[in-house]
This record gives structure tokens, C-alpha cells and sequence, in this order.
């Protein structure tokens, strides 16, 4: 209900915004934007190009998870590849659109390239929380397991692994959304497809309202993806 | 059983002076079925020693001994029951047993000597602070330990809470007559529980006296109204005053006799 308000005020914002402000000559009217979903939704075109960045974002995504946790997770354990760090430190502050020419050049315009951004995207937020969740393990649970004689892999997988667990789900909260932030920026250079290459087509058509209900479509594809993850997290971190 | 024989140890690593010891030459012997507690002021160093005894830190100077093996890194023959929360948060009660020994019928017999049968499914979250206490205490029984240790395992606990688990664990300790270790700073916990107790103190940290406690178990927590438990009392108070204040005056000593 509290949803269904905020939605109602800002739709209201919109109309106010539409009215009040003079760029009636460029911005779609609610009614207008509504008649185009309705349009869109009758039709494949936008189905597909949802299809085609969900697709980029599932690999990109997945790749980063599971390299993200297994790098985050070694590197705390076996300290001797604490070095390792160094590059990723490195590359880390290098934003995922600047490779987009990089990923060009190496894969061409396409799935592979938005995934490969994808996976940048959401690769360092994933890893650095996974890293951090690791080496904070309290020292009294590394005694404990010791003291026990708990083996290198059950320590790993039972203790280590699970400590980790809600940051690890930090990690993939903040990279879900990279990620998609990521992918939209990708497919607006190095994609023909997706919803990135729909709203950057529309925009060179001059259909503002295509434009318009791209974006909103990003933001709550986002939001529901972010949804998932939290449903992933509260179904899994059942302890607390 | 356990030979603790001459421990001393510095937290730097310059020459081992008196100046940076933190404990210095300390020496006993546990016997095998004896419940001994090491008494000391907080800060005195009785967790180092817990960590020692542990395997987790190495001695400076000294060796422990083991039933007649040296100790060289922590094992399942000595078990810590930590002060800190040191159950697993994301294991159930049962899984935290079956971490440390697979076999169902040694957890149920654990489970059920400390009270935890009809909590086996339960999250530690969803515990309170004593039935985590207990937890530990079981997961260490689990795996039959030779040495018990337990590191101010109720220090953390409310006073009504403490009183209760004092007599759970010597009616525990009555029927399993594991050789136990308590560190705590508590005078009354380790009269209680204990047949000896080790008073440390000093700067640097060493065994001020010991102290033989004459009350069979099981024990009733009448004892601590009787007047050998006072006497108990008095003596340990007496041994850690006139280490802290070596230089007390006759005077002054007169007036702590009301102790």
C-alpha cells in the first residue's frame, strides 16, 4: 500500500513537472507514455531486448559470483596469495565503462563484450566484500576449529565459507546492481540488442517517450533483480 | 596427567627481562580426575596461560606436558570452553556436535548431560547466554577430551545464571571426573568447584600460593555459608593483598583480618 503511494506520488511529481515546466515541446505526457507501454507490450521488440540484457547480466553475473567468492575466500585463507591482492587493488578502481573499448577490441560488438562489462561490474564489489568478510573471522572460531583438529576443507567449507556468507550477500547486493548499471552502459556502445540499444536507438528517432519508458523499465528490472538477491539471502542466512 | 613445568612468557620479543614478562616460572601438576583452578585478578595473564595450555601460543621459556607428551599445537586432548560466545552461529546445536564427532549416540548423551535434548534444532541466536555456555561445554565433552579447560566460562553471566551452572558443573564434573582446568577471577566460583586452587599474582605473573579445598562432591551451595569456605576465603584474600601490597603495614594487615 506504502508502495502503491510512493508510486501515485511520484507519478505525480511527473504530471506537475510536465505541467509546470516548459518542456512540453520534448517530454511525453503520462497519457502519451501510457498508450506507448501499452504498445510496446503488445508487440516482441521490447521483450527481446529485456531478454537480451537479462541474458548479458545472468553470465556476467554468474562468472563474477562465482570467481568474486572463490578468489575473496583463498586469498583470506592461504595468506601466502595475499600478493594476488595487489592486482586486483589495482584494477579495481578502474570504472567498467572505460573497458568498453578494451572489450571491443577483444570480443566485438555483442553478448560476450555487455557480458564481459557485466562481469567487471560486479566482479570487485563481490570479491572485496567476500575478502573482508573472510579475514575478519574472529581468531576464537580459527582456536576453536584448531583445538578440534577440524580439517583444512571441512574448516573451509564449514566454517570459513559460512562466516562469510552475509558478506559475501553484501558483496552481491552492491554487484547486482553494478551489474545491471553495467550492462545498460555497455549495450549503449558495444551491443545491438538489450535494453541499453533500445533507449540509444530511440533517442537518435527522437521518441523521448521510448526513451522515458526504457529507463523506467531499468530502474525496476534493478529493483526486482535486487529483490531476488535479498530473497536468495534471507532464504539461505536462516541463523539470524 | 598435566605437568605445567616452569611456563614463563613475554608479548615482546626482546630478551625475556623481568621488565616485559607477563608470567615468570610458573610450575604445577594436575592430577588425573582433579578439578584445579587458577585464580587471578583480570589483566594478571590467565588467559596467556589458557592459550599456552591450549597449543594457540607458544611459551617463551617451559614445556607442558600432557599425559607424559609434550604439547606442541592444540588437540583434541584439551578442550577450551571459552569466555567469549564461541559456538558456531550459522550451525544448529546438534550440528555444532556433529562438527567435532559424527557419532548420534555420544551427542545425545552430551545433549542430554547438559540440558540441550529438546533444543538440538535450535540456532544458537535463539538461545540464551547459559544454555550457550552449556553448548560449548557439551560440544567439548563430545569428543572425550583428557583435559578440560574452561576460561572464565561464566564470566559473562548474569549472577543468578552463574549460581545455577556452578552446580551443573560439579554435579558434571562428579559423574564425569574429567580433569579440569577453571580460570576465573571469581573467589567464591573457584572455592565452589575446585579441589585446588592456584593463586596467581604479581608483577611479573607468578603462583602466589595454593590452596586445598576439603568438600567432597557433589556439593551443595550451602557450603558457601559454612565457615571453612569463610576460611578459604580469608586465606586466598590474604595471599592476593600482601602480593599487591607487599610493603602493608602491620597495622593495615590487623585491619584486613575482618576478611
Amino acid at each position: 500500500m506504502k508502495k502503491l503511494l510512493l508510486i501515485v506520488l511520484l507519478l505525480a511529481i511527473y504530471r506537475a513537472a510536465y505541467v509546470l515546466l516548459p518542456f512540453q515541446h520534448f517530454l511525453p505526457s503520462l497519457f502519451q507514455l501510457f498508450a506507448t507501454l501499452l504498445q510496446l507490450l503488445a508487440g516482441t521488440e521490447i521483450y527481446l531486448n529485456i531478454a537480451a540484457s537479462l541474458l548479458r547480466i545472468l553470465i556476467g553475473f554468474i562468472l563474477a559470483s562465482v570467481l568474486g567468492i572463490t578468489l575473496g575466500l583463498l586469498l583470506a585463507y592461504y595468506r601466502g596469495l595475499t600478493d594476488l591482492k595487489f592486482y586486483i587493488e589495482l584494477l579495481r578502481p578502474i570504472p567498467p565503462i572505460a573497458w568498453i573499448p578494451v572489450a571491443i577490441m577483444l570480443f566485438g560488438l555483442g553478448n560476450v563484450s555487455a557480458s564481459f562489462i557485466v562481469f567487471l561490474g560486479a566482479f570487485f564489489p563481490i570479491f572485496t566484500n567476500t575478502y573482508f568478510g573472510a579475514i575478519s573471522i574472529p581468531i576464537i572460531f580459527r582456536n576453536v576449529s584448531s583445538s578440534f583438529e577440524v580439517g583444512a576443507m571441512r574448516y573451509f567449507s564449514k566454517i570459513l565459507f559460512f562466516h562469510t556468507l552475509p558478506y559475501i550477500f553484501a558483496g552481491l547486493k552492491i554487484g547486482i546492481g553494478t551489474a545491471w548499471m553495467s550492462v545498460i552502459a555497455a549495450e549503449l556502445i558495444a551491443a545491438q540488442s538489450g535494453l541499453g540499444y533500445f533507449i540509444q536507438l530511440n533517442r537518435l528517432l527522437l521518441r523521448t517517450d521510448k526513451v522515458i519508458l526504457g529507463m523506467m523499465l531499468i530502474g525496476i528490472i534493478g529493483y526486482f533483480l535486487q529483490k531476488i538477491v535479498e530473497y536468495l539471502e534471507t532464504k539461505l542466512i536462516v541463523w539470524r | 596427567m598435566v605437568d605445567v613445568q616452569h611456563i614463563s612468557y613475554a608479548y615482546t620479543k626482546k630478551a625475556a627481562s623481568r621488565s616485559n614478562l607477563v608470567l615468570s616460572n610458573i610450575t604445577f601438576h594436575i592430577q588425573a580426575g582433579e578439578f584445579v583452578s587458577i585464580l587471578g585478578h583480570s589483566g594478571c595473564g590467565k588467559t596467556t596461560l589458557v592459550n599456552i595450555l591450549a597449543g594457540y601460543l607458544s611459551a617463551g621459556a617451559g614445556t607442558i606436558l600432557i599425559n607424559n607428551k609434550k604439547i606442541r599445537a592444540p588437540g583434541r586432548d584439551r578442550i577450551v570452553v571459552n569466555q567469549e560466545n564461541d559456538v558456531f552461529p550459522w550451525m544448529t546445536v546438534w550440528d555444532n556436535m556433529r562438527l567435532v564427532n559424527a557419532n548420534k549416540e555420544t551427542i545425545h548423551t552430551c545433549a542430554k548431560l547438559v540440558g540441550l535434548s529438546d533444543v538440538l534444532n535450535y540456532y544458537p541466536n535463539s538461545l540464551s547466554g547459559g544454555m550457550k555456555k552449556r553448548l560449548s561445554l557439551a560440544r567439548a565433552l563430545v569428543v572425550n577430551p583428557d583435559f578440560l579447560i574452561l576460561d572464565e566460562p561464566f564470566a559473562s553471566l548474569d549472577y543468578m545464571m552463574r549460581d545455577e551452572l556452578h552446580g551443573e558443573l560439579d554435579l558434571l564434573f562428579s559423574v564425569t571426573q574429567k580433569t579440569t582446568l577453571l580460570v576465573t577471577h571469581d573467589i567464591n566460583e573457584a572455592i565452589y568447584l575446585s579441589d585446588r586452587i592456584i593463586i596467581l599474582g604479581g608483577q611479573p605473573t607468578s603462583i602466589l600460593a595454593q590452596l586445598h579445598i576439603n568438600f567432597s562432591h557433589p556439593r551443595s551451595k550451602m557450603i558457601e555459608n559454612s565457615k571453612r569456605f569463610s576460611q578459604y576465603r580469608k586465606r586466598i584474600k590474604e595471599s592476593y593483598f600482601m602480593s599487591r601490597f607487599p610493603k602493608m603495614l602491620k597495622k593495615e594487615k590487623k585491619m584486613l583480618s575482618f576478611l
